[in-house]
């Protein structure tokens, strides 16, 4: 029993506090820059940094590519990527505070680690690619385009959870 | 008048000043909520956790309301916020393929930074994943770009699309919000605990 209590070590913040402080957070941001939060937006530049460091040529030829290519500056010179440098020492700060920094493989019992990355890996794969179809992740298109009404951001997030339900059933084993 | 930045009110400068230190308080309330776990998002499709449903829907609410009466206030002029453009096709099938991807991989873009920043492994692993899925997109993008660019119904809003005042939606958003969190912990309160 102990040891389920030491398991359970999982004290975070009442959701709705969590959710104020993120709508206050938006908001700022709006104010700040006119625009909204992100996410995926500081891995695209990654991949067209790489892309552009190994084969530039091709990088340039790339009609998606070239779109974030500027002569002489980097395509890392970006605000979604210092914003996700933020929310990575952001997280790493508060995971520090109360003890949850680990490195492990979090999975349900009933899986195996090697099972839980698989679907990790296969999952952020079809999360990158339907991201840039959708010109955005949770963050900066269903969140942020709710914030100022965005009628697509209330599709991207029905469409997101509308899958998410419809689909649930067939991944039930690696959760419950 | 805001936004601070684009109006020149905040020198430029301060730019990516800002950048970091919003990221930082995205990250830290991300994580403080519970959000580097995949186990607790993907309970929200289980019925055994509604953290995400509460905190997704809280913040908009919040954002929304704040948006709205800063403009009433003429504190920022919404009209020059940036509307994430509706592309409606790509917004669907977009959302779909993330909502596999979700419930393959327990994370999405944001949350899996904050997984990778505490040291949860299955978290990096996503995040190669969505390098990946990014790098596939971009190299078959003249195949996906007529689908892509095609259906653009330009920065619109509920107010184009509904044809009714602001007001009325955010309050009706508010409605629904409310009883999504009554409903939710009916469901939960029915609904086998899983530990994680």
């Amino acid at each position: 029993m102990k040891d389920k209590k030491q398991q359970n070590r999982h004290v975070y913040w009442n959701p709705y506090f969590g959710g104020f402080l993120l709508g206050l957070l938006i908001l700022f941001t709006f104010y700040m820059t006119g625009r909204g939060l992100g996410a995926s937006g500081a891995l695209k530049s990654s991949v067209v940094t790489m892309v552009n460091t190994v084969a530039p040529t091709h990088a340039q030829n790339n009609t998606y590519y070239s779109k974030f290519i500027k002569e002489g500056e980097s395509p890392m010179n970006n605000w979604l990527v210092f914003e996700a440098i933020g929310v990575l020492l952001g997280a790493f700060l508060s995971g520090a505070f109360t003890g949850r920094l680990k490195l492990k493989v979090q999975h349900s019992p009933k899986i195996t680690s090697k099972r839980r990355l698989i679907f990790a890996l296969a999952g952020g794969l079809l999360f990158g690619l339907g991201a840039q179809i959708a010109r955005g992740c949770t963050s900066g298109a269903a969140l942020s385009g709710m914030a100022v009404l965005s009628t697509g951001g209330f599709i991207t997030m029905m469409a997101i959870f509308g899958t998410g339900y419809a689909v649930a059933y067939f991944f039930r084993k690696n959760w419950i | 008048m805001g936004p601070l930045i684009p109006n020149g009110i905040i020198p430029e400068d301060w730019n990516y000043i800002i950048a970091i230190l919003i990221g930082l308080a995205f990250g830290y309330i991300l994580e403080a909520s519970g959000f580097s776990s995949s186990r607790k998002l993907a309970g929200v499709f289980y019925g055994y956790d509604f953290a995400v449903l509460k905190v997704f829907f809280t913040s908009a609410v919040v954002a929304v309301i704040g948006l709205y009466y800063m403009d009433y206030l003429n504190w920022v002029d919404i009209s020059q916020l940036y509307v994430h453009p509706t592309y409606l096709w790509a917004a669907i099938i977009g959302g779909m393929i993330m909502g596999v991807g979700f419930l393959a991989g327990g994370f999405c873009p944001g949350t899996s930074l904050c997984a990778v920043a505490i040291g949860k492994i299955d978290g990096m692993v996503f995040t190669l994943g969505l390098i990946i899925g990014i790098f596939i997109f971009s190299e078959s993008f003249s195949a996906l770009e007529p689908f892509f660019e095609g259906s653009n119904l330009g920065n619109i809003t509920l107010v184009d699309t509904l044809g009714i005042s602001p007001y009325w939606i955010i309050f009706v958003f508010t409605i629904i919000a409310l009883v999504a969190f009554a409903f939710s912990d009916w469901v939960r309160s029915k609904v086998k605990k899983v530990f994680y």
